[in-house]
């Protein structure tokens, strides 16, 4: 399984870099404030991430499921098919529901090109999986955030994939007038 | 009880259940199925606790000894538009990594950036990092494709910035 090792390698290095810049700036906290402050600020984190557990939980086994019962052929074959306002909606709801990193996510939008979607489905679809997929949001965002934040945060984006994809369809036009290719794939 | 802790425990309730409806149909297409699933699912947790872990302890160390004056000045919800465009630029330019950019919105907004500064900042992150569109989008699908969605996601998280600065929110 190359995929899933190049996944876990790329993803382990920037854990790295956060935590070695998390040593330095907690050890600047305790020469700066001392061990109480460390302590403090260690055990307010820690709270939040705590309550948090059963949703991120709830996240991975949603994921762990769907990765199952969805197959992304499936999901290209539903989402290629459609077209006009409901192809983007359509390609939001997939993009919302598929779990799984930038390996899993990018095939299935290029797949969706190949199977004659156009370029406002698959924007649609990569915006959708970027700012609403449960995954992220629960597993990641939701410890960092906290709950208000993240609902919030949410609510405001649901719109924006629906812009994007009305947007890259506009400016495919454009570029068409312009004597630009209509091959995206 | 405030609505919000109210409204979080009814998704929390949500998600099981939707967790043991997806586990039953697993379950009923075959055993291994629900098996696979049930290990996998328990799997990515373990792994993933120690990565938060880290990002969200790391957070609350980076918020506190960053330069809050500077947070204010630059991206503080005195900002406005302003600090709006600023948050989407840097997040456009923080490395991808689930961690890294989570960690940093947390931390800024921690240390006193404005949520509709933090929202941008995270909404550009989240939609077109430079090193996620060089490392990986640009070898899965046409270039062409790449800088088109690119270019017409740029103004996305000001529009997300703008909103929450409208609804007044979080």
């Amino acid at each position: 399984m190359a995929e899933s090792r190049r996944r876990i390698r790329s993803f382990e290095w920037s854990t790295a870099i956060i935590a070695s810049i998390s040593i330095a700036a907690g050890i600047a906290v305790y020469l700066r404030d001392g061990a109480d402050k460390v302590v403090a600020i260690l055990s307010k984190d820690l709270e939040l991430l705590v309550g948090m557990l059963p949703k991120m939980a709830a996240g991975c086994l949603i994921a762990a499921f769907v990765t199952r019962l969805l197959p992304r052929e499936v999901v290209a074959r539903v989402v290629g098919s459609e077209s006009g306002l409901l192809g983007i909606l359509v390609a939001m709801m997939m993009g919302a529901v598929l779990p799984g990193g930038p390996l899993t996510i990018y095939p299935v939008a290029a797949a969706f090109l190949v199977l004659g979607a156009d370029v406002g489905t698959a924007v649609a679809f990569i915006t959708a999986w970027n700012l609403l997929g449960y995954n992220r949001a629960l597993i990641w965002e939701l410890p960092f955030f906290g709950p208000e934040f993240v609902g919030w945060r949410v609510l405001i984006a649901l719109p924006l994939p629906i812009v994007g994809g009305l947007l890259a369809r506009m400016v495919a036009r454009l570029v068409v007038k312009r004597g630009g290719g209509d091959q995206w794939t | 009880m405030d609505v919000i802790a109210i409204v979080s425990i009814v998704v929390g309730i949500l998600l099981w259940l939707l967790v043991a409806v997806l586990a039953f149909i697993a379950a009923m297409r075959s055993k291994a199925l629900f098996r696979e699933g049930a290990f996998e699912g328990g799997r990515d947790f373990l792994v993933l606790i120690p990565r938060v872990m880290i990002g969200v302890v790391g957070s609350g160390y980076i918020a506190a000894v960053m330069p809050q004056d500077l947070i204010a000045d630059w991206i503080g919800p005195g900002s406005g538009i302003v600090g709006i465009v600023i948050a989407t630029i840097i997040g456009a330019a923080t490395p991808g990594g689930a961690v890294v950019g989570f960690a940093i919105g947390a931390a800024a907004l921690k240390s006193g950036a404005g949520a509709p500064q933090v929202i941008a900042y995270s909404t550009a992150w989240s939609l077109y990092t430079i090193q996620r569109l060089l490392n990986w989008e640009i070898h899965m699908m046409a270039p062409r494709f790449v800088w088109l969605r690119a270019a017409v996601s740029f103004p996305l998280p000001i529009l997300a910035g703008l909103g929450a600065l409208l609804i007044g929110k979080p």
